[in-house]
């Protein structure tokens, strides 16, 4: 439970034991001190501190301390229900756009800009007046001036959500608006949103106060901490407790909240989670350090990557081992699921925890990537394409200035030189008219283009290695052979390595000199590129091949599919892993998980007819 | 039963014009491959018959009435990217539920959702999962089984195989095959590979600058092309040429 570790930091710990404290009061303060804060003592009227009224009594004797603690209540509701009045309005008017379509919704949209641009207090002193004095029409008061802000901001974050492709198919689907409101872009801003709001109720407690000590809220006989504030205002000089007392509730009330919210914040968020080890569990034995040969970009040994999951930890990596010289191109081909990503993300420094990563070594570009803060180093020697681009780049940014970021972060560049690199690079990628998509944003570019956006980021700085995971699949055959080609002159102008990873077999071998097959973790076999089609020794690499269609596949017959499902990598069998789908495998495949020897990793590879 | 038609669609944004007066037709128990480079409006295309894209002209019919775009629609579509189509707070249940084109009680729901799931090749367990503990070909599959939830007429399938494995591929397409074959689904199929196209499409209709340049039987376009358009992305398909800058 992510919620869960709000209380291992320091800040949630004290925001939470705060807000308890501050909640026990607001619901049982008036039963268990309810009867003290009303006795009147007309015999020990506007009396200081003692031990019998701790922050002494009121005009008519009353006990001040018990009455800031039944003040608790009324403050409390009135701040949530304000804060609650703002958080639904805010949601009403932010999915205007999506609720009322474009036309209205952009008018709504600039209403709220117009107003969110209005001092608060102004717009709540505007509202206290029409709304009319007392507790329920200061509750409005502030609970509609705070709307705008949060209209703003579910605005923004709905904008976010609506561009995924899964609000279309619900809307094609039939589904209706306020369905598709409340199913699917609610719960996905919830998080940001409830974050907001308990922060934002810390500061309408305080604004709150200010109201009723004004004369503007909380009436008598009603009493809130303002309320109380103002009348403690009167003896100010004499005792200056009574006024002072419910100002310090208001203070560490509207700190609970805030605490809170920031912890919230923090967790949901990017959060850097405490003591995140991102490699070993326990101190590695201070290895002699491999030296790197010579000529070798990347070297990989026993690289296992490990997930923790609800049924039990997932090993997704199961001890690979392999190297690239300097100039090479390597492929790696296998299902989903069979690790190649990880693998390639474990290579480029880029695993969090949870998720752990294990090597007997894993030395990139000169640099051990197991020992801490290597991965920074690694600068603009690495490139990395991903798979899918429209959770590469920051939607709200113009994709010009993403790329120069990349130049001016790592090589220092100016402004006008990074934007410059960034439109040559993306006319390298073959997009069209770059100085005008350089003003677009993502959501402007079609698939295709946000790809060759992303290769192009790549290209920003000076990479010894590339690693590309997937980088033309969502490509038509065109682009995806200029990207291609461009990738092969990339690699013969810098001499960078490539390691590619691609679930296209005829990709590989074009652009390849090598490749690997994976299957559950592993690496089933590995082999010269033009081998691929027919050599390969492996049932599982062989099955593979004939699984895609070419310009000469048979039409009247299906495909040929490999029977079964991928292994589970949680439960990954304990002999050869592909047992439970090939043809060939025996009790001894079932009990013994054969080794990669010579290429390829099958107890049966001398039998299978070449 | 079902035949979709464009007539002369126009799409603009802004002053660029995505597509120029399109006409294809979509004949009933056909599928017809749409192939052409990225950025051409093949998915604008495909996005405009389900009302996600705005018209600036012409229209788009299903047996000669207009799509309708309020209720259940008997036109589906389904995307290129399997990351963004799934909502990661559903499990793979709800969201089939959710396209259903009638309220099931909870036993017929569970048995529909199975028999989507089989279809698909999921296991029937998957559909307590949310789309994280999901690999990519599999919330493809998810996505697909989803359009078939709504007992759809035609649909649409941008690229949808363009993001699975090869051995996920193959069982996609010859389930693509199998469905028209005993549905008789009518389907547009968007696909930027040439030979996954001629396994699955009858007729294949090639875009280019938002114009059709040609469209014909598969066997005819893909063996026989005409245009100097189409013969351009036949020397493209990795392999049928070297690579240019290999070294
Ligand atoms: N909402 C939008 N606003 C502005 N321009 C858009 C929008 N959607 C698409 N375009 C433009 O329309 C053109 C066609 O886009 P579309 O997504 O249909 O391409 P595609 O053929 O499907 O490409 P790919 O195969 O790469 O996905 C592109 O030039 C793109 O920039
Ligand atoms: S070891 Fe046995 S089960 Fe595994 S791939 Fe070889 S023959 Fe098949
Ligand atoms: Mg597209």
């Amino acid at each position: 439970m992510r919620a869960a570790r709000v209380l291992l930091r320091p800040v949630g710990f004290a925001g939470f034991g705060l807000l308890t404290l501050v909640l026990l009061a607001a619901a049982f303060g008036p039963v268990l001190w309810g009867g003290r804060a009303a006795a009147v003592d007309t015999g020990n009227l506007l009396a200081g501190p003692s031990a019998e009224h701790w922050i002494g009594t009121d005009n008519l004797g009353r006990d001040l301390f018990a009455r800031v603690l039944v003040a608790a209540r009324l403050s409390i509701v009135l701040a949530v229900a304000a804060t609650a009045i703002s958080l639904v309005l805010g949601i009403l008017l932010g999915a205007a756009p999506m609720l009322l379509g474009r036309r209205l919704g952009r008018l709504v949209t600039s209403a709220v800009n117009v107003l969110v641009a209005f001092p608060g207090l102004l717009l709540v002193l505007f509202f206290a007046v029409v709304f009319g004095v007392g507790a329920r029409g200061a509750a409005l008061a502030v609970g509609v001036a705070g709307a705008p802000a949060f209209a703003r901001l579910c605005h923004t974050l709905m904008a976010a959500v609506s561009e995924r492709d899964y609000i279309a198919v619900a809307r094609i689907a039939g589904v209706s608006r306020i369905r598709v409101l409340l199913r699917h872009v609610l719960p996905n801003v919830a998080e940001p949103l409830i974050v907001n709001a308990t922060m934002a109720a810390g500061g309408v407690l305080l604004t709150f106060a200010g109201l009723s000590f004004l004369g503007l809220g909380v009436q008598s006989p009603s009493y809130d901490w303002g309320k109380l504030m103002q009348d403690g205002l009167n003896g100010i000089y004499v005792h200056p407790l009574a006024a002072l007392a419910p100002g310090i509730a208001v203070v560490l009330a509207g700190l609970a909240f805030n605490l809170t919210g920031e912890a919230f914040a923090a967790v949901f968020g990017l959060g850097d989670l405490p003591g995140g080890a991102r490699s070993l569990e326990e101190p590695r034995e201070p290895v002699a350090a491999t030296p790197a040969v010579p000529g070798t970009v990347l070297s990989v040994e026993g690289l296992r990557v490990t997930i923790p999951g609800p049924a039990g930890p997932i090993r997704a990596v199961r001890g690979v081992t392999f190297a690239l010289s300097d100039g090479e191109a390597v492929g790696v081909v296998g299902e989903s699921g069979s690790g190649k990503s990880l693998t390639a993300l474990a290579v480029a420094g880029l695993i969090e925890p949870p998720v752990r990563v294990e090597a007997d070594h894993l030395l990139v570009a000169g640099e051990d990537l197991m020992a801490a803060g290597a991965h920074r180093r690694l600068g603009t020697s690495l490139a990395i394409v991903f798979q899918d681009p429209m959770t590469s780049f920051n939607p709200a940014h113009r994709v010009g200035p993403q790329l120069a970021e990349v130049s001016r972060f790592h090589q220092r560049m100016g402004r006008k030189a990074a934007l410059a690199r960034a439109v040559d690079r993306l006319r390298a990628v073959r997009i069209r008219e770059p100085e005008r998509r350089a003003r677009q944003y993502p959501f402007e570019f079609s698939g295709g283009m946000r790809q060759r956006a992303m290769i192009g980021m790549g290209l920003m700085g000076d990479p010894r290695l590339i690693i590309a995971d997937e980088p033309t699949t969502a490509l038509d055959v065109t682009v995806q052979r200029q990207v291609l080609e461009l990738l092969a002159e990339v690699r013969r102008d810098t001499g960078a390595a490539l390691l590619l990873i691609s679930h296209d077999v005829s990709v590989v071998t074009d652009v390849c000199d090598r490749v690997l097959v994976m299957y559950a973790g592993r690496v089933v076999e590995e082999l010269p590129a033009k081998d691929l089609r027919t050599l390969a020794r492996h049932p599982y690499t062989r099955a593979l091949v004939a699984a895609v269609p070419d310009m000469d596949t048979d039409l009247s017959r299906p495909l040929a599919v490999i029977p079964g499902l991928p292994a589970d990598p949680v439960h990954v069998p304990a002999g050869c892993a592909f047992a439970p789908r090939c043809p060939l495998a025996d009790d001894h495949c079932r009990a013994v998980a054969p080794a990669l020897v010579a290429g390829v990793a099958c107890h049966k590879s001398t039998e299978v007819p070449v | 039963m079902s035949t979709l038609s464009f007539h002369d669609v126009r799409v603009r944004y802004g002053s660029h014009t995505v597509l120029d007066d399109v006409s294809l037709e979509v004949a009933d128990g056909q599928t017809v491959g749409l192939v052409g480079e990225s950025g051409c409006g093949k998915s604008t295309l495909a996005r405009a018959a389900v009302g996600l894209a705005p018209l600036t002209g012409g229209q788009i019919l299903l047996d000669g009435r207009p799509v309708p775009n309020r209720g259940r629609r008997p036109v589906q579509m389904v995307f290129q990217d399997p990351y963004s189509s799934l909502d990661p707070r559903m499990t793979v249940g709800e969201s089939l539920a959710e396209a259903m084109p009638e309220r099931l009680g909870r036993t017929a729901r569970q048995a529909e959702i199975t028999r989507l799931l089989a279809l698909v090749h999921l296991d029937a367990a998957r559909a307590a999962d949310l789309p994280v503990r999901l690999s990519g070909g599999q919330r493809q599959r998810v996505a697909l089984a989803r359009a078939l939830a709504a007992r759809p007429q035609v649909i649409l399938a941008d690229e949808i195989t363009s993001a699975l494995d090869v051995s996920v591929q193959g069982a996609v397409l010859n389930l693509i095959r199998d469905m028209r074959r005993d549905l008789g689904l009518s389907m547009l199929f968007i696909s930027h590979n040439l030979a996954v196209v001629r396994y699955v499409a009858d007729h294949v209709a090639v875009l280019h600058n938002g114009q059709i340049v040609e469209f014909g039987p598969t066997a005819q376009v893909l063996g026989a092309p005409r245009h100097d358009y189409t013969r351009h992305l036949l020397a493209a398909i990795p392999g049928a040429v070297p690579l240019k800058e290999q070294t």
